[in-house]
């Protein structure tokens, strides 16, 4: 007891300066990132490991694409949909970022509900995130199956640098499988919150724990990165 | 059992504060009018550096919203925030070296491999 006043007394005292809290949170005993959960701190280190993975990816992208002499192909035609008698650049991009964006819109709301212990809300949400990520998913698979049939290979691809073929099977499919993970992490938990394991202390099948509602938070979590990947690749691949 | 109350107690203190529906609301709209932008960067044929910088700002900014707000990192202890968002910096130094790498590939390529198909 005495030992967590003195832990409470050292958080209150580092509340007043930014960088006196920095100091005394990574020079303080027993553990470093106070009021934050070892799941949720975990998550953020995993997503960290996965911000270099992706950063490598699209890294070994731009190092292919500047040192090529062939000219790379244009992602605005390449990516163009054939729709009301003519073609429309980047529309299926486009509506997959929307459709990304949205889900992790409800899957914030998702997070907020949990805390208010609005089961009903939560498992809604979650679900209404996993269907638009498995939308995603869809039109992804669609994109892959038109390119596909028009001859992109990750070595050769008929309109200009065969490195173009190879980038973008593995960036987006990368990313597609994080998704695809995503949405199933998303129905496990969904099914917890609407079966109501956060109230009634639950013991999860594989940890032989019971979880809380942050669980939600750290699901969004690896949902809003998966959001965040996307906004990058958007931005290097298919709008550069 | 100490250990749980001491948990719910956490919990509760954290978790006391927690943002309106409304601010995820106005974000969701934000990240929807900057995409749109990043489209219409593409669909208008800016090119060159108004294009590139252009995609680098909304990407930016697209970004900041989606970490700071939809993942709570505004609400984070500093100690958390600076683990995590400053390692992703080192990336810069990998960018440099690769930048550096390209050209020189690019350059010898020219110089003794590009003939005239």
């Amino acid at each position: 007891m005495a030992r967590s006043d003195i832990a409470d007394a050292t958080v209150a005292d580092s509340r007043p300066t930014r960088w006196r809290s920095i100091v005394t949170d990574w020079a303080s005993d027993q553990r470093t990132f106070k009021q934050v959960s070892w799941g949720k701190a975990m998550m953020w280190i995993f997503l960290l490991s996965d911000t270099f993975i992706f950063s490598c990816f699209l890294l070994s992208y731009m190092t292919v694409r500047m040192s090529t002499t062939v000219p790379w192909p244009e992602p605005s035609q390449v990516f163009a949909l054939h729709l009301f008698g003519r073609n429309i650049p980047l529309i299926l991009i486009a509506i997959m970022t929307f459709v990304l964006i949205t889900s992790s819109g409800t899957m914030a709301m998702a997070v907020n509900f949990a805390y208010r212990r609005d089961r009903r809300k939560t498992a809604i949400l979650m679900l209404v995130t996993a269907l638009l990520g498995a939308a995603f998913v869809g039109m992804q698979a669609f994109e892959w199956t038109k390119l596909i049939e028009e001859g992109v290979r990750p070595w050769e691809n008929p309109w200009g640098a065969p490195q173009f073929g190879s980038t973008f099977f593995m960036i987006t499919g990368f990313h597609g499988t994080h998704v695809t993970f995503g949405v199933i992490f998303l129905l496990i938990v969904a099914r917890k919150v609407w079966r109501g394991d956060f109230d009634t202390g639950r013991r999860g099948y594989f940890t032989s724990r019971s979880g809380n509602y942050e669980t939600v938070e750290i699901t969004g979590l690896y949902w809003h990165f998966v959001d965040l990947v996307w906004v990058f690749i958007f931005a290097f691949f298919y709008l550069w | 059992m100490a250990q749980a109350n001491d948990h719910s107690a956490r919990a509760a203190h954290d978790h006391g504060h927690q943002p309106p529906i409304r601010l995820y609301l106005v974000v969701w709209a934000w990240l929807f009018v900057l995409s749109t932008f990043s489209y219409l960067v593409d669909y208008l044929q800016f090119q060159g550096y108004l294009r590139w910088g252009l995609i680098l700002l909304f990407m930016l900014l697209k970004a900041g919203l989606i970490i700071a707000i939809f993942m709570h990192m505004a609400w984070e202890r500093l100690s958390l925030i600076y683990a995590i968002l400053l390692p992703p910096a080192v990336v810069f130094v990998f960018l440099g070296i690769m930048i550096f790498e390209s050209n020189y590939t690019l350059f010898t390529r020219l110089a003794f491999f590009a003939t005239a198909p």
